[in-house]
């Protein structure tokens, strides 16, 4: 503690269960619009993770609420939110985005995106998986043509819906905080469109991390083409990122409010490593230049730099340490947010505790947590072009 | 609310207890009713029917919350900093002992003569306070109490997402525990830092103005325990009360006034260091 907080504020309220909440749903946000590039503005390059990528999104998703209801006081209360919502709360929609976004969007993207597949996956399966993939084309066999026509409408539409569906999933993440006037920290309009653009950059990333290391476990070569692309789309969603930023940065610096001193002491403090080592040097300025370096699309012969194994190490490399430049951003938002007094007097400090409800323990088991839903996922449903069953083996 | 009233009914229909009289039978069948229907559970925790059924407590049954509007002034050159309201407050409403919870809380300012400010608090000012460390010499000290503001649009009532937290008729800002979910929203949202988060009952919590002795006519424990009549309580909007007096003939001002939450705490003789 230093310098003056009012006594209610020595503990801080939301910790780090609450960090990884904007975080895992930018996820979601970010590899569903990677997704939607391929599907609905045509980009071919990425074909190769555009099912990868839907699956990232919904193995997610399937965990981006356990963190909130870990961290409520009595989450046997919780289903109030869906009973009895206070219009007035912006959190009060959580539900209703969430499900939305969930059964609306992503479910029904799937299911038409793995109809076809699955219907065949019955067809050629005995026992017990015959029946679970039964199950899951919920009786709609048909193959026709026309049908599997009606399949791809359909998911084009879903995605078109999906796409402003994921800015509200994210963007309303970020009006949760922008939208607290009591605090100088998080209050700002940008907030909402800052989320969004490093959701976008931390699903692009993940996608890219799950595809190169997918590729490596399944013993196939990483299509270069595809990942060169991710690389260039990463940097371009960079860049705006970067830019948001630093116009809100540059706008409070300038503005110069009330709070500015408190919160200038809080940054060469308190947020040293994880806001200028972490989320700017190691999470940013290294990414982008090494894209710069290496992406073959930003060098205007066109021509790459380095072996494709090189490229590939490289892109690897960048899209972990933005991984960690984002959890950066979500924790100086979150945390930082906290850490000064509403008096503008003082700072206080967070200390993580390994095991407890708030725990790095759990923190963690929920990170792993929707990589173990997308193994089981891609168990189901490979995501992958060879295994998906030929018409021929169905007649 | 509803399953305090449906405790409060059965209470009534103990043997030990008095016998049950015609408003207690109709509350007492009404809970029942929603006990056995979920629909009639959701329209009885109507964050609107909350405010009324906070007022029918059956310990206060004459008074009628739709005649008041509560605030609180404060005047500063008043306050000796001595803390007997925030050990009031703390016994009257069962807030934990500890240095990091209350209701209700006392600021020391000094300033020194070459305009350094130091804010101190220790364990709320429950204990008063030590003599200020200072090398220069001072230009003033002054005691500020500090209290939920009762804002008449309170940020903590707009963000809570089921409407646990809702302003009674009469003005007070009220927490209903049995049906807040402990999100904390409210706790951030809250500029002034007055809520907190109970320990052992895993809700928010705040200064209720002592809603619980109001229904019965007295003041808060804080008011009432005061020596040198610093917290002046009473009705905001009536002309021959105390606190409308207090308001005519100071210039009064409120916390944070450019967040525009219309705070009903008034302080008069409030120093521009004061947040």
């Amino acid at each position: 503690m230093q310098g003056y907080i009012y006594p209610n504020e020595f503990e801080l309220q939301w910790g780090l269960l609450i960090v990884l909440y904007p975080y895992v749903t930018g996820l979601v946000a970010g590899a569903f619009i990677l997704a939607s590039l391929e599907r609905v503005f045509n980009v071919k390059e990425v074909q190769p993770t555009y099912r990868l990528a839907l699956l990232t999104a919904l193995a997610f998703l399937l965990v981006a609420p356990l963190p909130l209801l870990g961290h409520l006081g009595h989450p046997e209360r919780s289903y109030e939110i869906f009973l009895t919502p206070n219009r007035q709360s912006a959190m009060a929609m959580f539900g209703f985005v969430y499900a939305w976004y969930l059964a609306v969007v992503l479910l029904l993207e799937v299911w038409f995106e793995w109809r076809r597949d699955m219907v065949l996956w019955a067809q050629q399966s005995t026992g017990v998986r015959h029946w679970v993939y039964t199950a899951l084309t919920l009786g709609a066999t048909d193959l026709s043509e026309r049908s599997l026509r009606f399949d791809d409408k359909a998911g084009r539409w879903i995605t078109i819906i999906g796409i402003p569906s994921a800015f509200l999933l994210h963007g309303y993440v970020g009006f949760i905080f922008g939208s607290v006037k009591a605090n100088p920290w998080w209050s700002s309009v940008l907030m909402p469109v800052v989320f969004l653009f490093s959701a976008i950059v931390s699903g692009i990333a993940l996608v890219l991390i799950l595809y190169i290391i997918t590729s490596l476990i399944r013993s196939r070569p990483v299509d270069m083409p595809c990942v060169d692309k991710l690389a260039t789309f990463l940097f371009y969603a960079m860049i705006v990122d970067v830019s948001l930023e630093a116009l809100d940065f540059i706008h409070r610096l300038y503005e110069s409010e009330e709070s500015i001193e408190i919160l200038a002491q809080m940054v060469e403090s308190r947020l040293f490593i994880s806001l200028i080592v972490l989320q700017l040097v190691l999470g940013t300025l290294v990414p982008l230049v090494l894209l710069g370096f290496f992406s073959p699309a930003l060098r205007t012969s066109g021509r790459s730099r380095g072996a494709d194994e090189l490229r590939r190490l490289v892109y690897l490399v960048v899209a972990i340490l933005v991984e960690i430049g984002i959890f950066s951003i979500r924790w100086n938002v979150v945390v930082g947010g906290q850490l000064f007094s509403k008096s503008l007097r003082g700072l206080t400090v967070y200390k993580v505790e390994l095991l407890g409800q708030e725990g790095l323990a759990i923190t963690l088991a929920l990170l792993a947590l929707p990589l173990f839903i997308l193994w089981g996922l891609v168990k189901l449903i490979p995501p992958w072009s060879e295994a998906r069953p030929s018409d021929a083996a169905a007649h | 609310m509803a399953d305090e009233r449906h405790a409060a009914a059965a209470d009534a229909g103990t043997p030990e207890g008095p016998p049950l009289d015609r408003r207690q039978f109709v509350q007492f069948a009404l809970a029942a009713c929603g006990t056995a229907s979920p629909v009639l559970v959701a329209l009885t925790r109507l964050p609107a029917a909350a405010a009324q059924e906070a007022a029918a407590d059956s310990t206060a049954e004459s008074y009628d919350p739709t005649g008041h509007l509560y605030g609180m002034g404060i005047d500063i050159s008043r306050c000796i900093g001595c803390g007997r309201c925030v050990a009031a407050c703390k016994a009257e409403n069962d807030v934990p002992m500890d240095a990091h919870h209350f209701n209700t809380w006392v600021e020391r300012y000094t300033i020194t003569a070459d305009g350094e400010v130091t804010v101190e608090s220790p364990n709320g000012g429950m204990d008063g306070f030590p003599e200020p460390e200072h090398n220069s010499e001072l230009r003033r000290t002054f005691f500020v109490p500090k209290l939920c503001n009762h804002c008449a649009n309170p940020p903590c009532v707009q963000v809570c997402p089921v409407g646990a937290t809702f302003t009674t008729r009469d003005g007070v800002v009220l927490v209903d525990e049995k049906y807040c979910i402990g999100c904390r929203y409210c706790i951030q949202a809250c500029p002034y830092g007055v809520r907190w988060f109970h320990p052992t009952k895993r809700v928010a919590a705040k200064c209720t103005l002592c809603y619980h002795r109001l229904v019965k006519g007295k003041v808060p424990a804080c008011v009432e325990v005061c020596p040198t009549g610093a917290r002046i309580f009473g009705e905001v909007e009536a002309r021959a009360t105390p606190l409308a007096r207090f308001m005519r003939f100071n210039d009064v001002q409120v916390l944070k006034p450019h967040l525009n939450t219309r705070p009903k705490v008034y302080y008069a003789s409030l120093d521009g260091e004061v947040r």
